[in-house]
C-alpha cells in the first residue's frame, strides 16, 4: 500500500464491484466440461481397445500408445485452429485431457514461432506446460526417493 | 488545477480510421475510412499487421485533411506494445518529428491533449496525434496464445483490432468547425482491482475522478455536454462510473457512453465490449467526429481511460493503477 | 456374445463417467478460485502424483481405464507409478524413473508440436 492516490483505497469498493460481476453459469460450465472431458476419455479409451486388438499391444506400450495418438489429434486440432474453440465452450474439459496439455505445449510453439525456431518456437514451446514437467518431476523423484527408503 | 484552456481553439481537421473484421460488423463501419476482411492486413505477423494499420491511419488523416506528409510538423502517438513498437515503426515511414507517449488504452487522449497544448502555445501548426491496437498482438503479450484452448471469464473484454487518428491544426490554418477547447490531465487512481480481466471497475475509478475534476475546473454541468465518451470501460465499467460520479453529486446517466460497449453489434459475445488503445481512437475518428461534423453533437468530452499495468506488475500481485486524460470537443 | 458386447460398452461408459467427472471437478475448482488454466494442470497433476504414491490411483485406474489415464492425474499417476518402480531397481531408478515412464507423452508433445507448428501458424479468434 505505497502511493499517495492509495489513501483512495477502497476495500468497499471491491466488494461492490463483486455485487455487479456478471454470474458464472456453474451447472452449464460443468455440464460442458463433464460432456468433453467425458468423450475425449471415451475416445482415448476406443485408442486403448483398437491398439489392443488390432497391434496386440499391452502394458506400458499399450499406455504410451494411447497417450502419443491423443497428443497427435489435441496438436492437430490446435494447428488448424479448432481446439481454441472447442476450449471456449468446454473449459476443464479440454484443458485437463492430455489433448490439453498437448494444446498448451503447441500454441505458444505456433504462436512464437514468428521469432525464429529457436529462441522463439522451441524456447517458448514449454512457457504453458512447463510447470506440470517441472512439478511433476519433482514430485515424482520424491515419490520415488521415499519408496526407495521406506 | 488539473485543467488546461486552449485560448487559441486548436482545430480537429480530419481524422483516419481503419477497422478490423469484427469491429467492422458494428457501428464503425459504416463511418470508418477502411474495414478489413483479414486482420493480417496481408503482413505475416499481427504486430506488423498493427503497424501498417497506424500507418494507413496517419496517411489516411493527412489525406483527409487535404494536406502532404510536408505540412505536418510533428506526429504524437503510442500504442500497447512493449517499448511502444508500433508507433515508433509507424514514424519510421514518415520524415517529420516523432513524439512517442504511453498511457495505456488513454493514449488517444493523451495524443490529443499534447497536441493541442502545442498547437495553443505556438509551437507547431499542424500535429498528427493517432493510436491503434491489434487483437492478436495484445492477446499474446498480456494474455495467453491464440491458440491455447483457455475459457474468458464473463467480465473480460476483447481488444480492437483497428487504428484511429486525426490532425490538428492552427486555427489560422482550417476552417474545420470542431475545436479543441481543455483538456484535464487526469491522476493515477487505484481502487486495489487486482483482476486484470476486469478492467473496467478498475477503470471506472479513474474516469469519474478526470469528469468530476473537469467539470470542477471548467465551472461546467455534465449536461453541458452532449456526450461524455469514455475509452474502454465496457458495459460493467460504464454501470460503475455513472454511479461513482453520482456519488459525487454529479449526473451523467443521460449523456455518457461508452466506446467499448458500442463498438461491437452483439455484446454477449464479446462479454464487456471492447478495450484497447484503439477502441477509443477507432470509435472517435470515426463515429464521434463523423457526428459532430454532421452538427449532430456540439460538444463532446472526450474522457479515454488507461489500464496502466504490465505483465510484470500482476504477476507480482500488484493491483492495477489507471488514469483517464479529458479533452473537450466543441463545435465552433 | 451379448455379454462381451455389454462389458465393452460398460468399459465405454466408465471412460466417460470417470473421465468427465475430473474434468467436472477441475471446472467446479476454476469457478469458484480463479485458477487459470496452468495452476489447474499443474494441481491435477500433482494430485494424481499423490494419489499413486498413496497407492489410491490404481484402483480408480484398473475400473475406468482411460478414464482415469486420459485426464492429466493420469500423467502424475504414470510419473509416480514410473518413480516407484524405478525405486525397486535403486537410488538411479527412483530418480529416473518418473520422467523416464512419461518420456513417451512428453516426446510425442514436443516431436507433434514441432511439426504443427512448423505447418500451421496462430489463427485470429472470431469470437
Amino acid at each position: 500500500m505505497t502511493g499517495r492516490n492509495r489513501e483512495n483505497y477502497n476495500k468497499n469498493y471491491i466488494d461492490y464491484v463483486n455485487s455487479f460481476s456478471p454470474p458464472t453459469k456453474h451447472f452449464k460450465n460443468c455440464l460442458h466440461a463433464f460432456g468433453v472431458g467425458g468423450l475425449i476419455c471415451m475416445l482415448g479409451q476406443f485408442f486403448r481397445f483398437f491398439l489392443e486388438n488390432v497391434f496386440s499391444l499391452s502394458g506400458d506400450e499399450l499406455a504410451a500408445g494411447t497417450s502419443i495418438l491423443l497428443i497427435f489429434l489435441g496438436t492437430l486440432l490446435t494447428g488448424l485452429g479448432v481446439y481454441d474453440r472447442i476450449g471456449r465452450h468446454a473449459g476443464a474439459g479440454s484443458i485437463v485431457p492430455i489433448t490439453g496439455f498437448a494444446n498448451s505445449v503447441c500454441s505458444p510453439a505456433m504462436e512464437f514461432k514468428t521469432e525464429g525456431l529457436v529462441y522463439g518456437l522451441a524456447a517458448k514451446m514449454f512457457v504453458v506446460a512447463g510447470p506440470i514437467i517441472v512439478y511433476g518431476v519433482l514430485a515424482g523423484t520424491l515419490v520415488g526417493l521415499i519408496y526407495l527408503f521406506l | 488545477m488539473n485543467t488546461i484552456f486552449f485560448h487559441h481553439q486548436p482545430r480537429l481537421v480530419a481524422t483516419g480510421s481503419i477497422a478490423g473484421p469484427k469491429e467492422s460488423e458494428g457501428i464503425v463501419g459504416n463511418f470508418a475510412d477502411k474495414t478489413l476482411k483479414d486482420d493480417t492486413f496481408g503482413e505475416s505477423t499481427y504486430e506488423k499487421a498493427e503497424c501498417k494499420m497506424l500507418t494507413f491511419a496517419v496517411r489516411k488523416a493527412i489525406e483527409n485533411a487535404g494536406l502532404t506528409e510536408r505540412d505536418i510538423d510533428l506526429f504524437v502517438s503510442g500504442d500497447l506494445l512493449n517499448q511502444i513498437i508500433s508507433a515508433s515503426f509507424t514514424a519510421r515511414d514518415f520524415d517529420f518529428p516523432f513524439l512517442g507517449v504511453y498511457s495505456a488504452c488513454s493514449t488517444m487522449s493523451e495524443s490529443f491533449a499534447l497536441a493541442g497544448a502545442m498547437i495553443d502555445a505556438g509551437y507547431f501548426k499542424r500535429i498528427v496525434a493517432a493510436t491503434g491496437s491489434h487483437f492478436s498482438s495484445a492477446e499474446r503479450q498480456y494474455r495467453y496464445p491464440l491458440e491455447l484452448g483457455c475459457t474468458r471469464p464473463p467480465q473480460a473484454q476483447w481488444t480492437v483490432t483497428g487504428a484511429g487518428g486525426a490532425v490538428i491544426a492552427a486555427k489560422e490554418t482550417t476552417s474545420s468547425p470542431i475545436a479543441l477547447t481543455s483538456a484535464t490531465f487526469g491522476r493515477v487512481v487505484d481502487y486495489g482491482i487486482t483482476d486484470v480481466n476486469n478492467m473496467g471497475a478498475a477503470m471506472a475509478p479513474a474516469a469519474s475522478d478526470t469528469v468530476v475534476k473537469h467539470l470542477q475546473d471548467t465551472g461546467k454541468k455534465a449536461s453541458d455536454y452532449d456526450l461524455i465518451v469514455t475509452g474502454d470501460l465496457g458495459a460493467l465499467g460504464s454501470r460503475l462510473m455513472k454511479d461513482l460520479t453520482w456519488e459525487k453529486g454529479v449526473d451523467i446517466q443521460n449523456n455518457h457512453v461508452d466506446c467499448g460497449e458500442i463498438v461491437y453489434n452483439v455484446i454477449e459475445d464479446e462479454f464487456q465490449g471492447g478495450s484497447g488503445a484503439g477502441c477509443s481512437a477507432l470509435v472517435f475518428n470515426s463515429y464521434i467526429v463523423e457526428k459532430m461534423r454532421r452538427g449532430e453533437l456540439n460538444r463532446v468530452l472526450f474522457v479515454a481511460t488507461g489500464a496502466l499495468l504490465s505483465t510484470v506488475s500482476s504477476g507480482q500481485g500488484e493491483s492495477i493503477p489507471c488514469i483517464a486524460h479529458a479533452v473537450s470537443f466543441e463545435r465552433v | 456374445m451379448f455379454a462381451e458386447y455389454f462389458s465393452l460398452i460398460l468399459e465405454f461408459v466408465k471412460a466417460f463417467a470417470v473421465g468427465g467427472l475430473i474434468c467436472a471437478i477441475a471446472q467446479v475448482v476454476i469457478n469458484f478460485t480463479d485458477l487459470t488454466a496452468g495452476k489447474i494442470l499443474v494441481t491435477f497433476m500433482l494430485i494424481g502424483v499423490v494419489l499413486q504414491g498413496l497407492g489410491l490411483y490404481q484402483p480408480l485406474v484398473d475400473f475406468a481405464g482411460a478414464g482415469a489415464t486420459v485426464p492429466i492425474s493420469g500423467f502424475g499417476y504414470l510419473l509416480a507409478n514410473g518413480a516407484i518402480r524405478g525405486a525397486e531397481r535403486g537410488f538411479f531408478g527412483a530418480v529416473t524413473g518418473a520422467l523416464s515412464s512419461a518420456s513417451a507423452g512428453v516426446s510425442a508433445a514436443v516431436i507433434f508440436s514441432f511439426l504443427m507448428a512448423m505447418l500451421f501458424r496462430s489463427k485470429s479468434k472470431k469470437s
